[in-house]
């Protein structure tokens, strides 16, 4: 399993390093260092050099690094990779050299806790937050019988949730993101277009509630209420480890024990009549070998109540372009060279409305001409109150011992990002 | 105690802060140290004055200095025997976190002298009546082995961890079986242990129903270990069998991609044990849409399963038969992720989704990287061979893309274009002319050798053919052997088909060939096909212009018996990279009892590979015969994606495929066992061929009339021909090599 585990920086110096076996000497970060962080042409996140396998995850100028020296299970250390990233986040907010270095002694404690001897351990964010804290803790008689309640916790059938969690108001809030990808091809077909659903959920609700949740899925509704037309196709579904699987296996009723606070609850992916809040309409001409012009145009495909927010379009330009003209009713766009795109972002557009922008961007001419290879538009938005997939939350029913009213309210976000793409 | 540093420098500072009177100094001082550790300076000399700040209240403080012993206790093993009294202590804390975190790092110190005193607190915490500090005293005595064996063992340790298997809390179920798990492979890959062991933990029917009760309680990466456990165990029965995969199914809905994949292991194990075609057909079913969702995880974890996907469907090709369109690439994918994206699109390839592949391929080819513009071209070409339906397509595509003049494009387009014309000759002769406008645009040797194939195979379809390829004869010396072999073979085709025109380019040719070049392999084949041409210009044609057996894409890249293997290790390194675990995780583990284990597994390969050596054998004996025989055999040979078609069908030759073959020998073998395979028709042998009987004997099938004997030259200086022995593979193999 994971015998070293390591932080390293852009520079390849070690922020972190923990050895969990006995197998490797702490030297074996330098063998990292040269052969992957100084090595410009890496081309996989699994290096095996002998019988050592150097697993990892880049995030914000940070190599995350496991080391092993078995036959490791692959999916295991990538997830554990990326749980660490998540908790780090959790914790500090963002996860870069600087929260790094400001809290290593908490990162210290923190891997030690969630993985033992390679094996990783309980990562529940609520729960470590329940024990490993910023302020120090002094180990009296109280703290005992505390601490004994938390590890009962992380370690019970319900490790996620302590028992005597009390509310003056008992409200649950739903948050239903979906994530859309498209790719269009230039000719205007949709060559794939899915969603990738979040049920985000924060749970404020006294005492042991046990939960039962309740979606548009066609299944269940086919099942029970004939004839209903606007149920949901889910091509899957998977979910946070407080929900009985087996339960869901057989019935397809989702119900669970929720943690205290924030976690997903579930994630799911549909296929079928995928509604694209967004088209994109791109012309775009190269004239001779010194102008390409473009005409792209938005229009969104929703109420008119609703409206997308936050909108950006990036657009390619070839690489030898000098300067880029462009003209915009709504919003504002700018040409960056760095990135060889026009960007163009739109604060608002309401449902049934129509954007273009027009561009003429002028190239220089190069002696060596090479084709065009014409990256795809890439557009990000957000849609508030409104599912790509058409899901819908039914219910949301809480019973617990204390037979109180619970609140429960229900967001929708539809959003993409770096996932929406238009060839041209 | 150790000799302290001199009075000055940051060692000396923290020194003074360790001992000083106020806490919050200590504590700062104490960071400091872990700090200058993480960064590698050597702090081992503060060694006596951290251990003074062991015994605190502070949790935090404690788990520092922990943190610094588990780092130094190796160097200074006389100094941590002071802390093992405070470990000890902490062991009977009221406080559980205290009590597990002294047992976690007391296993973790690995200093001989301190071993001892673990026993005793080890033995109480296993029985403690905190589950968190059960599950840490579990994972202890696995920590203990890996130390010392016999202490584990006398202690009665592993009974103890037997009996926990059934404790009430699922997360003590888990590290202990991953502790039992961790042990268990300790022991087995110690060569000293007899094959007659079964291994320390063997899973027993009592302990599965066990563990699939607590599958569904413990935490993700506990499911993960259970798993794995379920994965061993051998099932009595059919109906045990479908037991466990109807409790296992469940997992696929875990958001943990690990737990999924480790679940599709164990579904893949038990499944062999089913018979019922509907439950398997279920089970197959179940498994697409979690698979698929896979591909929205992050792109590391992403590639983790389209590897194994990969594997699955080799074993199961209609596992995602509608799920193409999610595997098309995204601009912003890793290169990575695109390549084995690429792959499995061309397994999914079917006449439905053609139109839809063919312009994602054509969209790929316009992309940047260099690498992946390529692997896109490759699989335009694996595609066309596939489908049938889709050759014409595939043509047109490849047509464009050589349209765009991009010179790694064009090339790319040639050396796929002569396995299309391999696969499908004699279809589509009218593109040889837009090939051969873009002779210019090649400079890498690969697309030379295939535009030379192309040029000689139709050599009586194309007029200034004698033109063509007497370029390269001029330029002959300076090309690499392989352009210089297909010239030399392309020319001699020349000369077959057309021998008016062309004698005096063959001429030229062989004299350089002969005379000037310096690969004995150029001027053995040289020296044959002037010996051929001069004595018996019907052999000639039989040899050069034999039939070739058509060509297929391999449906696996691994043996069967490989890939079942793998298929047992979903979601491990040894799934990710295709190949054997022994092959990476070298610890000398192969031992002799191993190799016959895996003998017995894999009978068929032993068996085939016997088969292989003696073929091999047999050619060298031929060899001995006459010295040239390898030459012409292996000219009329299936080479290239030839080759790998005729030996995915011998499980050698598969083995061969997959990189794994032990033996280098199998590596020619297979290639004579395509050829005794695809040749040993009637036996015809030419006079002057006496010694090549085991190869050569199926070309004189070829029903031919002997063109008249342009004897070009009699006199073939014999002298340079009693050479080295050539190695039969001949690089013709690498030219027409897509895989």
């Amino acid at each position: 399993m994971i015998s070293a585990f390591f932080i390293f920086n852009q520079k390849g110096e070690v922020l972190i390093s923990r050895l969990y076996r006995t197998d490797f000497k702490r030297s074996i970060a330098d063998v990292f260092r040269i052969q992957v962080v100084s090595n410009s042409d890496v081309r996989s996140p699994i290096i095996t050099l002998g019988s050592t396998s150097f697993f990892h995850v880049r995030i914000n100028n940070l190599y995350v690094v496991a080391v092993t020296k078995t036959n490791a299970n692959a999916a295991l250390v990538f997830e554990f990779c990326y749980r660490f990233i998540i908790i780090c986040k959790s914790y500090f907010g963002k996860i870069d050299e600087e929260s790094i270095k400001n809290n290593f002694v908490l990162i210290y404690e923190l891997i030690d806790e969630i993985n033992d001897f390679g094996y990783p351990q309980n990562s529940e964010i609520d729960t470590l937050k329940s024990y490993i804290t910023t302020e120090s803790v002094v180990s009296t008689v109280n703290a005992a019988e505390e601490s004994s309640k938390i590890t009962s916790q992380a370690t019970g059938a319900t490790s996620w949730r302590r028992g005597d969690v009390k509310y003056k108001k008992n409200e649950a809030f739903v948050d239903v993101i979906e994530v859309v990808n498209l790719s269009m091809s230039a000719k205007g077909n949709v060559l794939r277009a899915d969603v990738d659903g979040h049920i985000q959920m924060r749970a404020y609700l006294s005492g042991t509630p046990e939960c039962k949740f309740g979606l548009n899925d066609k299944l269940v509704i086919d099942n029970n209420e004939k004839g209903t037309t606007d149920a949901v196709e889910l091509d899957d579904c998977r979910f946070h480890q407080c929900v009985r699987l087996n339960d869901f296996d057989a019935t397809r009723t989702i119900s669970f024990i929720p943690p205290d606070g924030e976690f997903e609850l579930m994630r799911y992916r549909s296929t079928s009549n995928v509604k694209l809040p967004l088209k994109i309409m791109p012309t775009v001409t190269e004239i001779g070998t010194t102008q390409v012009q473009y005409v792209i145009t938005a229009k969104t495909n929703f109420n008119n109540k609703l409206s997308a927010t936050n909108v950006v379009l990036r657009i390619p330009t070839p690489l030898n372009t000098t300067t880029v003209d462009c003209k915009v009713a709504n919003g504002k766009a700018k040409y960056v060279p760095g990135e060889n795109v026009v960007v163009w972002k739109i604060p608002r557009i309401q449902g049934g409305q129509e954007v273009t922008l027009t561009a003429t961007a002028s190239l220089t001419s190069m002696t060596h001409r090479q084709v065009w290879a014409r990256p795809p538009i890439d557009v990000d938005f957000q849609v508030l109150m409104f599912t790509a997939s058409g899901l819908i939350v039914r219910f949301l029913k809480v019973f617990e011992k204390g037979n109180y009213q619970s609140v429960k309210w229900v967001r929708y976000l539809t959003k993409a990002n770096g996932t929406y793409q238009i060839r041209f | 105690m150790s000799v302290r540093g001199p009075r000055k420098g940051e060692n000396y500072e923290l020194s003074v802060d360790l001992n000083s009177e106020y806490r919050e100094k200590r504590k700062d001082a104490i960071k400091r140290v872990i700090a200058s550790m993480t960064v590698g300076k050597d702090v081992s000399g503060l060694f006596p004055d951290v251990l003074k700040n062991m015994q605190t209240d502070d949790l935090e403080q404690k788990k520092l200095v922990y943190l610094y012993l588990m780092n130094y206790a190796k160097t200074q093993p006389e100094l941590v025997i002071l802390a093992v009294n405070t470990f000890v202590k902490d062991t009977d804390d009221p406080n559980p976190l205290v009590r597990a975190l002294a047992i976690r790092t007391m296993g973790c110190l690995r200093a001989e002298k301190i071993i001892d005193y673990l026993c005793d607190p080890l033995q109480k915490c296993l029985r403690d009546e905190n589950p968190y500090v059960r599950k840490t005293a579990a994972l202890c005595v696995a920590k203990l082995y890996d130390l010392k064996p016999e202490l584990v063992i006398d202690n009665g340790f592993l009974e103890q961890l037997q009996e926990m298997i059934a404790d009430s809390n699922p997360m003590v179920v888990a590290n202990t079986v991953a502790a039992l798990t961790d042990i268990h492979v300790a022991a087995t890959s110690q060569p000293s242990t007899s094959s007659s062991d079964p291994g320390i933990f063997i899973i027993t029917t009592s302990i599965l129903n066990k563990l699939l009760i607590a599958l569904n309680e413990c935490s993700e990466w506990g499911r993960v270990a259970v798993l794995n456990a379920l994965a061993r165990y051998v099932a009595q029965d059919e109906k045990e069998s479908e037991h466990i995969c109807e409790r296992v199914v469940p997992q696929f809905q875990h958001v943990n991609g690990s737990v999924v994949l480790a679940a599709v292991k164990v579904i893949m194990i038990h499944m062999r044990g089913v018979r019922r075609e509907e439950l398997i057909k279920q089970l197959v079913r179940k498994m697409a849409p979690p698979l698929v969702t896979l591909l929205s995880s992050p792109p590391e974890v992403q590639w983790v399963a389209l590897r194994n996907i990969n594997l699955l469907l080799q074993k199961r090709p209609d596992l995602l038969s509608n799920e193409m369109r999610v595997f098309f690439c995204k601009y912003n994918d890793p290169l990575y992720v695109k390549v084995e994206k690429l792959d499995i699109m061309v397994r999914l390839a079917s006449e439905n989704n053609l139109d839809a592949l063919l312009s994602e391929l054509k969209e790929y080819a316009s992309e940047v990287d260099v690498d992946f513009v390529r692997k896109s071209i490759k699989a335009i070409g694996q595609t066309a061979v596939k489908i049938d339906a889709a050759a014409e397509r595939c043509v047109n595509v490849l047509l464009d893309l050589i349209g765009t003049r991009v010179s790694y494009v064009v090339q790319e387009a040639v050396v796929v274009m002569k396995d299309i014309f391999r696969k499908y000759p004699s279809t589509y002769e009218g593109v040889i002319p837009t090939l051969c406008a873009n002779l210019d645009e090649l400079d890498e040797p690969e697309a030379k050798a295939s535009l030379i194939w192309i040029i000689g195979e139709y050599a009586n379809k194309i007029d200034n053919a004698d033109e063509l390829l007497g370029i390269f004869v001029d330029t002959f010396t300076e090309e690499s052997y392989p352009v210089q072999l297909q010239t030399l073979t392309a020319v001699v085709k020349l000369f077959l088909k057309k021998p008016d025109s062309s004698q005096g380019v063959v001429q030229r040719v062989l004299t350089t060939a002969t005379k000037d070049c310096d690969s004995p392999d150029v001027r053995d084949r040289a020296y044959i096909y002037w010996r051929l041409l001069s004595t018996d210009p019907g052999a000639a044609k039989a040899v050069v212009l034999a039939h070739r057996p058509p060509i297929s894409i391999p449906r696996t890249t691994v043996s069967p018996a490989l890939l079942e293997e793998l298929l047992g290790e979903i979601g491990s390194l040894a799934s990710v990279y295709h190949k054997p675990a022994e092959t990476f995780v070298g610890r000398g583990r192969v031992g002799a009892d191993s190799v016959q284990r895996k003998g017995a597994e894999f009978a068929d390969d032993a068996l085939s590979t016997q088969k292989a050596l003696q073929t091999v054998v047999a050619g060298q004996q031929a060899e001995n015969l006459l010295d040239f025989d390898d030459e012409p055999a292996t000219e009329g040979q299936p080479s290239g994606l030839a080759a790998t078609e005729v030996l995915s069908q011998t499980p050698a030759a598969a083995n061969l495929l997959a990189g794994t073959s032990s033996n280098p020998l199998d590596d020619l073998v297979s290639i004579f066992g395509g050829a005794g395979g695809g040749l040993q028709a009637s036996a015809a042998p030419q006079s002057s061929f006496g010694g090549l009987a085991p190869f050569g004997s199926g070309f004189g099938s070829n029903p031919m009339s002997p063109a008249p004997p342009q004897a070009t030259s009699p006199g073939v200086p014999m002298g340079g021909a009693s050479k080295s022995p050539a190695p039969p593979q001949q690089p013709q193999d690498d030219l027409l090599g897509l895989f």
